[in-house]
């Protein structure tokens, strides 16, 4: 038996590199032994994102892409079909978990340094990926054609109006109508089932081989490449299987435990994860009271709201501002000039300065969900103004920090 | 100081779930798995609500089901409408009004909404409270009554052989606008067929049913949950000790 298992992986491996692939990112892929919490995450993405293209499937299988009856083949889908409840709720729990995984990979970056040389690219694949994410969920929220589906998507897609010259043909370009209607629903379910997926899972395998060319960052921030032992593999690297799979299947149940809770017990989480406007069917002729997109962009609509309309350019300031707040990320790498990576031998003024922005993305956050009160928008005005604070602060702080001494091998922490 | 604390008035407001009505919105938690009032409340409905509103996402049958009843039981107590041949609707139909929607803008001046999802988008205390907060003005023709957590509605006060007709009690209220009349709460002026008491349990049934109704797989997935996270914490378990045996030789 064992032999001829043996023949059929020769066979195999003179025809396909399937060993070769399997050492080269798994068995014999060296990983730092000392991953802690924040490197669940990464491993999370991915199965998240599995988990979507699968539910996917299934929705695609009895959903209608058609403005008379989306929102009835969704009630479909969650009274008649079998077991369409249950994949509804995975599919629309883990978009907002998939944010919250991502977010939370993001920090972790952020807090060791992830993204500084040689890992520059890692860091564009990976801004690219969550662009891209945030088009597939925005895309995907509008296919229950539920009022805040079908408002959400007009407020969005009218911020494209207001871009200078090319505005008014561009929004009609992606509307596909003058109004947010079927065509819009059409060809959002396209992008949606089809597009964004296929490049997703390109961007995603372009992000693991960038990171694998270059090997993992770890806790400390030390290159484990640098001290290799007599084998030539690093010292302080463990082989990624099966080490870090069977930690990450650890991190998996506990994710996993939190995940179904929510499905089973709280589909909607208090309006967060399922808005209950929208389980108002689409309704052109009537705006509700208070618009707002699902809480993984307020941050962002916070931000929007935030920018007065400016002379000249009239509401494109807030769309211009919204989006550098986005491409600003995009630059991190250079904004950066630290030679330390990891927070915990940097000095005190990045600790306090990243501590900050993790607690302005929060509140403007809770801003971009509430209304557009006078005193909320002096606040989120003020958060806005500290969002891209923490940009300039870095690349000033950066330029001559004296943090600990970096150690020269990785630690237990 | 003043701003400081209309700033922190805001920020305590709850964000999401802005029904309207919000100072007479009373609380109220709904029980599903309570299958005889789901039962009541169902005959409630088809008697009182599906004459004009429609449950047209959902069948009679998955009801049926649901709900412990015999297809036949539903048949004979809760299908009142034929189809276009003159036949009895048949249990596996969608749960749809024979009222058009020209007729029903004409009678009522909108179209009364299809309530599969009312509990999803409204909210149970808010349907609680609604289905409480009719009271008689004389104003209102021809309906002859208000609401107080849906002010100036369209729809007549469909309960009022078992609640009978409150009126309201006015109280004056000074504002920074001068003095305004606020309805402080509601009296029964004209007696039902049940007490106050039993007309609490009525609306309770029928909120239950339709927070059934909104989201049928609520029944199935309360039930569900709990084995497939205590699979998981085994699982859990199992991989964490499976970890800590692989990490041994790790130094």
């Amino acid at each position: 038996m064992g032999s001829r298992m043996n023949n059929l992986v020769t066979w195999i491996d003179a025809r396909f590199p399937m060993t070769k692939m399997w050492e080269e990112h798994l068995s014999k892929y060296y990983a730092p032994k000392n991953f802690n919490f924040w490197y669940f995450f990464g491993s999370l993405a991915l199965l998240v994102l599995v988990l979507q293209i699968v539910t996917g499937i299934f929705l695609a299988m009895h959903y209608k892409p058609d403005g008379e009856r989306a929102f009835a083949s969704v009630e479909y889908i969650m009274r008649d079909v079998p077991w369409g409840w249950l994949m509804r709720y995975l599919h629309s729990t883990g978009s907002s978990m998939f944010f919250v995984v991502v977010y939370l990979h993001m920090l972790r970056g952020l807090m060791y340094g992830s993204y500084k040389n040689p890992r520059e690219l890692i860091w564009l694949f990976g801004m690219i990926i969550y662009v891209c994410l945030m088009a597939a969920a925005f895309t995907g929220y509008l296919l229950p054609w539920g009022q805040m589906s079908y408002w959400g998507a007009q407020v969005i897609i009218n911020l494209f109006d207001t871009v200078p010259i090319i505005g008014p043909d561009l929004s009609l370009w992606i509307r596909g109508d003058y109004v947010v209607a079927d065509a819009t629903l059409n060809r959002f379910y396209a992008l949606h089932v089809a597009a964004l997926p296929l490049v997703l899972l390109g961007l995603v395998v372009m992000h693991i081989l960038a990171l694998h060319e270059v090997g993992s960052n770890n806790p400390d921030g030390i290159e484990i490449k640098q001290h290799k032992g007599a084998d030539g593999t690093p010292l302080d690297g463990i082989p990624f299987h099966p080490y870090y799979t069977v930690k990450d299947i650890v991190g998996v149940g506990v994710f996993m435990i939190i995940f179904m809770a929510i499905v089973f017990y709280a589909p909607e989480l208090g309006g967060l994860f399922l808005e209950h406007d929208n389980f108002t069917p689409a309704n052109p002729l009537v705006t509700p009271e208070h618009i707002k997109p699902v809480w993984y962009f307020t941050p962002y609509y916070a931000i929007l709201r935030a920018i007065p309309p400016l002379p000249l350019v009239d509401q494109f300031s807030g769309v211009f501002v919204m989006g550098a707040a986005i491409v600003v990320l995009f630059f991190l790498p250079w904004i950066d000039r630290s030679e330390v990576k990891s927070i915990r031998y940097r000095g005190t003024a990045f600790k306090l300065n990243l501590a900050m922005f993790a607690i302005t993305f929060v509140v403007l956050a809770y801003l971009g969900m509430s209304p557009a009160e006078p005193v909320l928008v002096l606040l989120a005005q003020i958060f806005t103004v500290l969002y891209f604070l923490f940009f300039v602060l870095l690349y000033l702080i950066s330029k001559s920090e004296t943090g600990v001494q970096v150690p020269d091998r990785v630690t237990w922490q | 100081m003043r701003k400081i604390f209309s700033l922190l008035v805001v920020l305590a407001a709850p964000a999401a779930f802005a029904a309207g009505g919000g100072e007479y919105i009373q609380e109220f938690t709904p029980d599903t798995t309570n299958k005889a009032s789901l039962q009541r409340g169902a005959r409630l409905f088809v008697n009182y609500c599906m004459s004009c509103h429609s449950a047209g996402y959902h069948r009679y049958s998955h009801l049926a089901r649901d709900l412990h009843l015999s297809e036949r039981q539903v048949q004979e107590n809760l299908i009142f409408t034929t189809d276009e041949h003159g036949a009895p609707t048949k249990p596996g139909a969608l749960m749809v009004v024979p009222m058009t929607d020209n007729y029903a803008k004409q009678a009522f001046g909108t179209v009364p909404p299809n309530l599969s999802l009312v509990s999803r988008a409204r909210g149970a205390s808010w349907l609680y409270s609604y289905l409480k907060g009719f009271y008689l003005d004389e104003t209102r023709e021809p309906i002859g009554v208000n609401n107080t957590v849906f002010p100036d509605v369209g729809m007549p006060h469909v309960l009022w052989e078992l609640q009978g007709f409150q009126a309201p009690v006015y109280k004056t209220e000074m504002t920074e606008g001068g003095e305004i009349r606020k309805i402080e709460r509601l009296e029964i002026a004209v007696p039902g067929e049940q007490s106050a008491e039993e007309f609490n349990g009525t609306v309770a049934d029928l909120v239950n049913f339709l927070v059934y109704l909104g989201e049928p797989a609520r029944l199935e997935r309360q039930r569900l949950g709990i084995w497939v996270i205590l699979f998981l914490l085994v699982f859990t378990i199992i991989a964490y000790f499976l970890k800590r045996e692989y990490w041994k030789d790790v130094h």
